[in-house]
């Protein structure tokens, strides 16, 4: 490379880094104007709502960046394997109350309980993506038009057996005693299993940037999600590899509904839906395929959310796609997306 | 005489509904590098997808150290030791220099890493470049990553997809110096439009044209019969 034509490309990549930083700024100072309407305490009680709502958002938004942002599978099955993931989840909790390990165990048999619930509905949505993707989706790769019909097919599938096995009523879903209730912290009011969202939600984010980045199984993901060619003639099974991929997308859907069933104390077959909505508006102001863009881009939903829902609860609902239309004029690759 | 290394009969290919391979034969000796001429379209990337197994060729047989390949795939190819550098400089752009060199090796031990130094001695520029993007190389740059990615693995055999293509003339000097040393490791099937480049690197030759071998001898031999080079390759 000439010195010429190093120093023109560095120019051209400083101009769009600081347009980026400039967005992404200006974005986070949008975020300190609600403090113009409320006090300081309501303030930091919003903001733990909406990071743990964005939190438990991401977990749906991540599954989906994997398999729409990096694989371009438009799977609109994904909002079954959270709702199949959640009915999971609840069933383990449902099954170790009885016991005394739930609503009324100790913190420690909380943690063991949740845990085991999540571990649960992540075997359960990683088989049930590992099925999906071998029978149905491998023969759609690069025809988006044929994935909507088949994953909605296959979403119609998935509800109606979740329906034979556990009903079609919406079911209570048990809390687990050391995350049920609330404190208040310098005024500030916390609901504990909030805080777990939020844990959760970090230990994922912080999980898949580790994998994807820092090792080989990341590097050969990214690798083969650029050029499948390259990597099948270096010796990389990419069959495999993109069924992997999309089952680890499936039981992340799956370990966010669970959250989201113990959340909400709730779970019904149809809950997976709204949240699609939510985790679609999240992939694409992130930014497709990035990780980092996802958990921004739920942390701005969730936020937005719950900032309009107390000053202008009519609002809530529509300002995601506002939000989204906005980012997307500015940036049509999303916060995060390559240039 | 050595058994051939790589061993091609009657091989026909089709790309959709056109007929690109109609019966290629030829044995591949170890040992140097053979180069694979032709005017554009005559078939040599295709005959390359096809011994590697990107195309499934659909009919004949393919051989590689007289093992059948024809419905392997091509990952399994690959681990049988066959190496492959497509065209179009072909790297993985949004991985670093490094990352790029991590995914070639299939097993990261001491070995590779010995590979992968004797590599950066004979491609010692990419060493600035270790933790850059390597989309944002230049082209010479991100030639040199995709053949020297390929090279930290012990392959037997290497099919180069016209590495000059595009390239500034300083540039393919420096990359026929690097594939002169290189087919002295390893055996190297060269597709290569710029003829002086291939006679630099090659020592035996096959033309292919409309998806049969029509010539084959060696390369000196060829660089005089002026008929044959003005019929087949327009020089």
């Amino acid at each position: 490379m000439n010195t010429s034509s190093t120093l023109a490309l560095k120019n051209e990549t400083k101009t769009v880094n600081f347009k980026k930083y400039l967005l992404r700024g200006c974005i986070a100072g949008l975020f300190l104007l609600p403090l113009v309407w409320m006090d300081l305490q309501t303030y930091l009680t919003l903001m733990v709502a909406g990071l743990s709502l964005g939190m438990l958002i991401f977990l749906i938004a991540s599954g989906l960046t994997l398999i729409f942002g990096l694989m371009d599978v438009l799977n609109l099955a994904h909002a079954a394997f959270f709702a199949f993931g959640a009915y999971a989840g609840y069933s383990i909790l449902n099954l170790l109350n009885p016991l005394g390990w739930v609503e009324t165990g100790s913190f420690l048999q909380s943690i063991i309980s949740l845990g085991l619930a999540l571990l649960v509905a992540a075997l359960v949505g990683g088989i049930l993506g590992f099925i999906t993707e071998k029978l149905v989706i491998k023969k759609v790769y690069g025809d988006h038009l044929m994935q909507i019909l088949v994953t909605v097919g296959v979403s119609f599938v998935i509800v109606e057996i979740l329906k034979i096995i556990w009903g079609v009523n919406d079911e209570v879903v048990p809390m687990p005693m050391g995350f049920s209730g609330s404190s208040i912290v310098f005024g500030v009011f916390i609901e504990h299993f909030r805080v777990v969202a939020i844990v959760i939600g970090l230990m994922v984010y912080a999980g898949l940037q580790l994998i994807l980045k820092k090792t080989k199984i990341g590097i050969i993901v990214r690798a083969g999600v650029e050029n499948q060619e390259i990597v099948q003639a270096t010796g990389y099974n990419i069959s495999l590899i993109f069924t992997l991929i999309f089952a680890a997308g499936a039981a992340l859907a799956a370990v966010g509904g669970t959250m989201m069933g113990i959340f909400n104390q709730a779970v019904d077959p149809y809950m997976g839906d709204q949240f699609l909505i939510f985790a679609l508006i999240v992939v694409i102001i992130g930014g497709m395929g990035s990780v980092t863009g996802s958990f921004v881009g739920a942390i701005i939903v969730g936020l937005a959310f719950n900032y309009f829902a107390y000053l202008a609860p009519k609002l809530a609902l529509g300002v995601n796609f506002m939000i989204m239309a906005i980012i997307l004029l500015i940036r049509p690759k999303g916060l995060f997306g390559k240039d | 005489m050595s058994d051939p290394i790589l061993s091609l009969k009657n091989v026909h290919t089709h790309i959709e509904q056109h007929h690109i391979l109609q019966g290629v034969s030829f044995d591949i000796n170890p040992g140097g590098a053979t180069i694979l001429l032709g005017r554009n379209g005559a078939g040599k990337s295709t005959t390359l997808k096809t011994v590697m197994g990107l195309l499934p060729a659909s009919n004949g047989s393919i051989l590689f150290k007289g093992r059948g390949i024809n419905k392997k795939k091509p990952y399994e190819i690959a681990r049988m030791g066959m190496g492959f550098v497509p065209e179009d400089k072909a790297i993985l752009a949004t991985l670093t220099v490094e990352e790029n060199f991590r995914l070639s090796m299939l097993n990261e031990n001491e070995k590779s890493h010995e590979n992968l130094e004797e590599v950066l001695d004979l491609f010692p520029a990419l060493k600035k470049f270790w933790k850059t993007q390597a989309g944002l190389l230049s082209g010479g740059q991100k030639q040199m990553l995709a053949i020297a990615r390929v090279l930290v693995c012990d392959h037997s055999l290497l099919l180069i997809d016209e590495p000059s293509k595009g390239l500034a003339p300083i540039v393919v000097e420096q990359l026929g110096e690097s594939l002169i040393k290189i087919k002295d490791k390893t055996k190297v099937i060269l597709v290569e439009q710029n003829f002086n480049l291939a006679r630099q690197v090659g020592l035996d030759c096959f033309i292919l044209d409309d998806g049969h071998v029509v010539y084959q001898g060696l390369m000196e031999e060829l660089a005089k019969d002026k008929a044959l080079m003005k019929n087949y390759l327009g020089i």
